[in-house]
């Protein structure tokens, strides 16, 4: 038995002006299911993953999660409601390359915001899920620093807990290594592959194939806006069937398995 | 032949010199509020994706930066009367003057802090599902706040200077009472070096207390 897809996109499209990124996408995500998207700079990763959230809104194409169309259509115009982009902000988690975490606040505050002000809990119950989450990410000790003195792999895992904190049905991390000096890259993977054995849903964008090989279990290569090769790991990043996905990885070079 | 100082006649004055000093604080303090005030409106007009909204507000802060603040004093005390058909007092005209000048400067500060804070702020406050309003309330005010303290102290000490063209239309300001005692003493050195340090040690103990708030608003950084 196949399971409905927790996440669907239709006929995606998303044009900046007349810069037309994204050239119509199908996909789907089961629950459970941990995907892989690569490809090279520029090619609209990180647009595809912003379109699953609305942090960039498709200019064409239908994005439905867990059985429900985001948007209303009325005379061929679709609409998104700020209530119900929120709503599916908070169940869609997301980390950035950048972390993105509140100057402001401290670790833990930062943790506690979403439940806080998004889901409206209690301070005190707020506080026992962040420092559980905390804890998930190896940084207990760290509850009153603020971010702005952590090393950036600790700030990438401040985040992490930032978006698990809100039990999202979905994660998305859009190269989350990306701004790690190389000694920091290793930490945070090892977080997110622990999530991994939880049977959590993720996407993630990366340039850490082998990583990605070893994470996902599906893997797309996104060129000239469509997914031009999808597969299991195998299949896309060892055995690629298409001469562009052979190039790309040729110059990637070698990647360990 | 060189000028012998005396000091005590304007001293014997000084009453007249205090009450000038105190009203000059209060039309500054009141100025400095409905400058708040109108620079918030303005500001969340400027910001605003309406161009029915930003647009207005763009031409009156240029109208503003681009012209002598002691037009804007002249234009309430002698024009807006005759179009409202009231009568106005040297303080109300001054009020409005120096609260639309600083509102229209104050606009530009919280715009600016605003605009300074990261597009990462905006987008992980939202990812985590903040509603506008939310995300404004817990985390792009609070640290555009932080930003705006410099230049809103800077433009509060212009504003406190700029009360002494109020003067020009009979408001008792300090200035406004050195020329009186000025008159009936006929010591222009004493009196005007006098107000000079009475300016001097109200923008200095001033600057102090700002100090003490901008410690205490920039703490995290
Ligand atoms: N907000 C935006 N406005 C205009 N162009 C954009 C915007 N965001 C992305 N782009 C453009 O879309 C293309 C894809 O960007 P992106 O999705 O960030 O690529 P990737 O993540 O694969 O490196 C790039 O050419 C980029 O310049
Ligand atoms: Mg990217």
């Amino acid at each position: 038995m196949t399971q409905h897809p927790i996440l669907e996109i239709k006929g995606l499209h998303k044009r900046f002006a007349d810069h037309h990124v994204l050239r119509g996408i199908d996909f789907s995500v089961a629950p459970g299911e941990r995907v892989a998207i690569i490809g090279g700079s520029g090619s609209g990763k990180s647009t595809f993953l912003r379109c699953m959230n609305f942090m960039e809104t498709p200019s064409e194409g239908e994005v439905w999660l867990d059985g429900t169309r985001i948007g209303t259509e009325r005379n061929g115009r679709v609409t998104y409601p700020e209530k119900q982009l929120c709503s599916v902000r908070e169940r869609l988690g997301m980390v950035f390359q950048q972390f993105n975490l509140f100057p402001h606040m401290t670790v833990i505050q930062n943790v506690m915001e979403g439940l806080v002000t998004v889901k409206g809990m209690p301070k005190a119950e707020a506080r026992r899920i962040a420092e559980a989450e905390l804890a998930k990410v190896g940084l207990s000790e760290k509850h009153d620093a603020w971010p702005g003195r952590l090393s950036g792999g600790q700030q990438q895992r401040v985040a992490i807990a930032r978006a698990l904190s809100m039990q999202p049905e979905v994660l998305l991390f859009d190269e989350p290594t990306s701004s790690l000096d190389p000694e920091l890259v290793g930490e945070v993977l090892r977080v997110i592959n622990t999530l991994a054995g939880e049977g959590r849903t993720m996407l993630l964008v990366t340039h850490e194939l082998g990583f990605a090989y070893h994470f996902a279990t599906k893997v797309i290569f996104l060129a000239d806006g469509v997914f031009h090769e999808v597969g299991t790991p195998d299949e896309v990043l060892k055995n690629p069937q298409k001469p562009r996905t052979q190039d790309f990885l040729r110059r990637f070079g070698e990647f360990a398995f | 032949m060189t000028y012998s100082w005396d000091f005590r006649p304007v001293l014997e004055h000084f009453d007249m010199l205090a009450l000038g000093l105190l009203n000059t604080v209060k039309i500054a303090a009141v100025s400095i509020v409905l400058g708040v005030l109108v620079g918030l409106v303005l500001a969340m007009m400027r910001l605003s994706s309406r161009r029915w909204l930003s647009w207005p507000a763009a031409v009156f802060v240029e109208f503003y930066r681009n012209t002598p603040p002691i037009v804007h004093f002249f234009w309430f005390f002698y024009a807006f009367p005759v179009l409202l058909s009231v009568s106005m007092s040297p303080y109300v005209a001054a009020v409005l003057a120096l609260s639309t000048q600083s509102g229209a400067f104050y606009a530009e500060v919280f715009r600016g802090g605003i605009v300074s804070v990261e597009r990462g702020q905006w987008e992980g406050g939202r990812a985590l599902g903040m509603t506008h309003a939310a995300l404004m309330r817990r985390v792009i005010v609070p640290q555009a706040v932080s930003r705006m303290v410099p230049p809103f102290i800077e433009r509060s000490f212009e504003l406190l200077k700029t009360t002494a063209l109020a003067s020009t239309l009979a408001y008792a300001d300090l200035l406004y009472q050195a020329m009186l005692v000025n008159s009936e003493t006929s010591r222009p050195p004493e009196v005007y070096t006098t107000i000079a340090l009475m300016y001097l040690v109200l923008l200095v103990t001033a600057s102090q207390l700002a100090r003490l708030a901008e410690a205490r608003l920039t703490a995290y950084q």
